[in-house]
C-alpha cells in the first residue's frame, strides 16, 4: 500500500488551490462574523421592514423572471427543433449565445437605449399609451433584462434536451402517422419536463444573484435586491451592521436554492455549446409552421433588439474623443490587465483542481469511497456559486476597512474574486479534455518515467492547450465585463471599463456610456467567439 | 534498482510473485508463481481471472496488498513503474498521439526527450528492426494499427529491459498481421533473450510463440508449465474447459507453429 502514499505534485497543487479558495471565502466570512459580533444590537436592529421588503422583492423578481424566460423558451425551443431547416437557424442559435458573452451592464444599456425614457421606442410607446413614456426602470426593466439574458439560455438548453430524443422515436412517430399534438405530448413533453427543473433552477439562481441589472435598471427601495442593498449599505449609507445581515441573508438564500437545485439535478453552469440539429422525420403542418415562424421571429426581435440598440447608440457616441480620453485609456488598460490576471489565476486554479481530482480518482480502488479531499476537488469550485462576488467583496471590505485602505487593494480583490468566479466555467472547458488525455497517457507516462515538468511540457501541454485557451478566453470575458467587486472597491484611482461605464451612466453622460458599452461588448464577444472556436477545433 | 542502458542487451531475469495478494473491489487475487528467465510464457485464462492484474502488479501499475514482486531476485513491490526492469505494451494507447514516431520511440531512451546523436541513431536502428524505416516523422494517426504496435516494440528495443510484458497488444489485429507481430516478438526474443509474459485469448498465439503457459482461474494461477503439456490431451481440466474443443484444432495446426523463427 505504500505506493498510495507516494507524493504526487498534482495533489499538492490541488490542495494549494483549495486552500487559496478557502482563504478567499473564509476571509470574507470572518470579516462578516467579526463585524456582526462587534455590533450585535446594530445587526438585530437591521432586521426591519426594509430588509423583509428587499428579501421579498429579490425572490419575487427572480420568480417572475424565471417564469417569463422558461415558458416562452419551451415554445421557441420546440419551434426551432421542429424546423431543422428554418432559414437562418444556425445564425439565430449563434445570436442566442451572444447574451452569455455580453456583460450585464452593456445589456442594461442596450435595453435602456431601446425601451428607456429617451429610448428608440419611447415615441411609439408614448403614442400607444397616450402620455409620456416613463421608461422601464424598476421591476419591468429588471424583468426585460433578465428575460433578455435567460430566454436564449433556456432555449438553447431545452433545444439540447430535445436533441437527446433518439431518431428512432421520430421515425416510429412518423410511421404511426403521429400529428404535432400527440408527438408533443408523447415524445417532446416528457423530455422537456425532465429538463425543466434543472433549467428553471439555473435561471432562478442567476436572477437571484443578479447584481448589475438590478443596480442599473432597478430603482429606489421599491426595486432593490439583497445584493444591491449590500452594495448600498457599504458604499452609500455606510451601515456595516446592515451589510452583515443582508449578506448572511443572501448566503442563506443562495444556499437553500443551490441545495434544492442539486436535488433536482440542475446544471448550475450555463454552457456555450451549440446544439446540432438532428434529422427529423416528422414534418410540421402549414398552420404550425406559420405559428412557429412567428414565435421564432418574436424571440429573435426581442433578443436582437437590445444588441442592435447597443451598436446604434454606440456608433452615435463620439468614439474618437472617447478613445483619446485619459480616463478611458487608463480604464481599458486596467480592465485588460486585471482580466488577464484573473483569467490566468482562474485557469491555473482550475487546472490544479482538475489534476488533483484525477490523480485522487486514479488512486482510489474501484468501488472505494471518495475521500473528502476528492469531493472537495470535485465540487470545490461549485461552492463559489453559493457565495456571490458581492458577498465575498463585502466580507473582505468589512474585514480590511480598519486595517488598510480598502480602495487600494481593489486590484487584488478584483483579480481574486473574478478568478474564482470564472472557475466553474473554466473547469467545464478543461476537465473533459484533461481526463481524456490522462486516460490515454497515464500508464504510459508511469511506465516511461515521464513526470513533473517534463510531463507538463511534453505530454500535457500539447493536448491541453486548446481547452486551456478556451477556459482562459471565457474567464477573461467574464471578468472583463464584471461589475461586482469593482463596484464595491472601485475608486477614481482604480477604474475598470464597467466601472467607468457605470460612472458615466450615473452622471447622465449617456452617449459616452453607449460608446464604452459598444467597445466592452465587442471585446467580450470576440473573446467568447474565440473560446468557442478553440473548443470546437479541439474536439474535432 | 534501475537498469542500465549501456549494456548491449539485457538477458532475461526471473520474475516471481511470492504470496502476492491484491483486492480490487469485490474481487481478490492471490498469486504465487515463478516465471523462468529468458522464456516466453503465455498467460491465459477466462475474463476476470486476473491476467491483466498479474501484469499490472509486475509492471507496477498496481501495488500488492501483501507479498513480494521479485524481479531478478529483488523485491520491486513498491517501486514506481519506471524504476522496474520491465517494459510493457498495452492493447492500445501505447503512443502519444501528438508526438512523432521518432519521438515516441526516443522516449524509451530519455523520458524528457533529450536525445544525443547516438540516441537518434539507436531510434533509427530500432525502427528499422521493426520494419518502419522511413516513417520516423509520421504521427501515430497516420499509421495502421499494426504499425503503431511496431512503434511500441521499437521503443521496447530501445528501453532494453530484461522483462517484457505484453497485454494483448495484437488482439485487435487480423489473423495474418497478428502472426507477423508474434513472429516479430519471437525474433526480438531470440536476439535479446528477455523474459516475456504475454496475455492472450488465442490458443494459436500461445502455441505459436509460447514456450510455457500459465493458466489463470478465479484470481490465481491454476497451472503453469511447458506449452506442449497444455495442448496435448493431458492438459489441466480447467484449461481444456476454457479452450473448449479448439484443443484439437490447435494440435492439428501445429504446422503453423513450426514456422516459428
Amino acid at each position: 500500500m505504500q505506493s498510495t502514499l507516494r507524493p504526487d505534485s498534482r495533489i499538492t497543487a490541488g490542495v494549494v488551490a483549495l486552500a487559496s479558495i478557502a482563504v478567499l471565502i473564509g476571509g470574507a466570512f470572518i470579516g462578516l462574523i467579526v463585524e456582526g459580533a462587534h455590533d450585535l444590537s446594530g445587526a438585530a436592529a437591521a432586521f426591519d421592514g426594509y430588509l423583509l421588503r428587499v428579501a421579498r422583492f429579490t425572490l419575487w423578481q427572480a420568480l417572475l423572471s424565471t417564469l417569463l424566460s422558461v415558458a416562452p423558451a419551451i415554445l421557441v425551443a420546440r419551434a426551432l427543433s421542429r424546423h431543422p431547416a428554418f432559414p437562418g437557424r444556425r445564425l439565430i442559435l449563434q445570436l442566442f449565445t451572444v447574451p452569455l458573452a455580453l456583460p450585464a451592464i452593456v445589456a442594461a444599456l442596450g435595453i435602456l437605449a431601446l425601451y428607456g425614457r429617451a429610448g428608440y421606442f419611447a415615441g411609439v410607446f408614448a403614442r400607444l399609451g397616450g402620455g409620456e413614456w416613463p421608461g422601464i426602470y424598476g421591476l419591468s426593466g429588471i424583468l426585460v433584462a433578465h428575460v433578455f439574458f435567460n430566454l436564449p439560455l433556456a432555449t438553447r438548453l431545452f433545444l439540447e434536451a430535445l436533441g437527446t430524443i433518439p431518431a428512432d422515436q421520430w421515425r416510429l412517430a412518423s410511421q404511426l402517422g403521429m400529428g404535432a399534438r400527440p408527438a408533443f405530448r408523447l415524445i417532446e413533453w416528457p423530455v422537456l419536463r425532465a429538463a425543466m427543473p434543472g433549467i428553471a433552477g439555473l435561471v432562478f439562481m442567476l436572477c437571484i444573484t443578479s447584481f448589475t441589472i438590478v443596480l442599473t435598471l432597478g430603482g429606489g427601495p421599491a426595486a432593490t435586491t439583497l445584493e444591491v442593498a449590500i452594495y448600498q449599505a457599504l458604499r452609500f449609507d455606510f451601515d456595516p451592521a446592515r451589510a452583515v445581515v443582508l449578506t448572511l441573508l443572501q448566503i442563506a438564500l443562495t444556499f437553500v436554492v443551490v441545495i434544492v437545485l442539486t436535488r433536482l439535478g440542475a446544471n448550475t453552469v450555463g454552457d456555450a455549446n451549440l446544439p446540432v440539429a438532428p434529422r427529423r422525420y416528422l414534418s410540421a403542418g402549414r398552420m404550425e409552421s406559420v405559428l412557429n415562424a412567428g414565435l421564432i421571429a418574436l424571440a429573435l426581435l426581442f433578443v436582437a433588439g437590445p444588441m442592435v440598440a447597443i451598436v446604434l447608440s454606440g456608433l452615435g457616441a463620439d468614439l474618437g474623443r472617447l478613445a483619446g480620453e485619459e480616463a478611458v485609456r487608463r480604464a481599458t488598460v486596467t480592465s485588460a490587465g486585471l482580466a488577464f490576471l484573473a483569467a490566468l489565476l482562474g485557469v491555473t486554479l482550475s487546472l490544479a483542481l482538475i489534476a488533483a481530482r484525477r490523480a485522487l480518482a486514479m488512486r482510489r480502488r474501484p468501488g472505494g469511497a471518495m475521500s473528502l479531499l476528492e469531493h472537495a476537488t470535485d465540487t470545490g469550485a461549485g461552492f463559489v456559486l453559493v457565495v456571490p462576488p458581492i458577498v465575498l467583496g463585502a466580507g473582505w471590505f468589512l474585514a480590511l476597512r480598519g486595517v488598510t485602505d480598502v480602495f487600494a487593494i481593489a486590484p487584488i480583490m478584483v483579480v481574486a474574486v473574478n478568478a474564482v468566479m470564472a472557475m466553474p466555467f473554466a473547469i467545464r472547458a478543461i476537465r473533459p479534455a484533461y481526463d481524456a488525455a490522462s486516460e490515454r497517457h497515464e500508464r504510459l507516462c508511469l511506465a516511461l518515467g515521464i513526470s513533473g515538468w517534463t510531463r507538463l511540457r511534453l505530454i500535457d501541454w500539447p493536448s491541453l492547450r486548446r481547452p486551456l485557451a478556451t477556459g482562459f478566453a471565457f474567464a477573461m470575458a467574464l471578468s472583463l465585463g464584471d461589475l461586482g467587486v469593482i463596484a464595491l472597491f472601485g475608486s477614481d484611482s482604480v477604474q475598470t471599463l464597467p466601472y467607468l461605464l457605470l460612472a458615466r451612466m450615473g452622471s447622465y453622460r449617456t452617449a459616452d456610456a453607449a460608446g464604452l458599452a459598444l467597445l466592452l461588448g465587442l471585446v467580450c464577444l470576440m473573446l467568447v467567439v474565440a473560446a468557442d472556436w478553440l473548443g470546437r477545433e479541439g474536439r474535432s | 534498482m534501475t537498469t542500465t542502458n549501456d549494456t548491449a542487451a539485457q538477458k532475461g531475469i526471473t520474475v516471481a510473485l511470492d504470496g502476492v495478494s491484491f483486492s480490487y473491489g469485490e474481487t481478490s487475487f492471490h498469486f504465487d508463481a515463478e516465471f523462468a528467465a529468458g522464456r516466453i510464457t503465455a498467460i491465459m485464462g477466462p475474463s476476470g481471472s486476473g491476467k491483466s492484474t498479474l501484469l499490472n502488479l509486475i509492471a507496477g501499475f498496481e501495488t500488492p496488498d501483501t507479498g513480494k514482486v521479485l524481479i531478478g531476485g529483488i523485491d520491486f513491490g513498491n517501486a514506481p513503474p519506471s524504476a522496474r526492469p520491465v517494459s510493457m505494451v498495452f492493447q492500445e494507447n501505447n503512443l502519444f498521439a501528438h508526438l512523432s514516431v521518432e519521438a515516441n520511440v526516443g522516449l524509451g531512451r530519455s523520458p524528457s526527450l533529450r536525445l544525443g546523436d547516438a540516441d537518434r541513431a539507436a531510434v533509427v536502428e530500432a525502427l528499422a528492426r521493426v520494419g518502419l524505416t522511413g516513417k520516423e516523422k509520421r504521427l501515430p494517426r497516420e499509421l495502421s494499427g499494426g504499425e503503431r504496435q511496431r512503434v511500441a516494440l521499437a521503443r521496447v528495443l530501445l528501453r532494453d529491459r530484461p522483462v517484457l510484458l505484453l497485454d494483448e497488444p495484437f488482439a485487435s489485429l487480423g489473423p495474418a498481421l497478428r502472426d507477423d507481430m508474434l513472429d516479430l516478438v519471437a525474433g526480438i526474443h531470440a536476439e535479446r533473450e528477455m523474459t516475456v509474459l504475454f496475455v492472450t485469448h488465442q490458443p494459436e498465439d500461445a502455441h505459436r510463440i509460447g514456450q510455457d503457459v500459465a493458466f489463470l482461474d478465479e484470481g490465481a494461477i491454476a497451472a503453469i508449465g511447458p506449452a506442449d503439456d497444455f495442448f496435448d490431451r493431458s492438459g489441466p481440466d480447467g484449461f481444456k474447459r476454457y479452450i473448449g474443443d479448439r484443443g484439437g484444432t490447435v494440435a492439428g495446426s501445429q504446422h503453423i507453429a513450426r514456422k516459428r523463427t
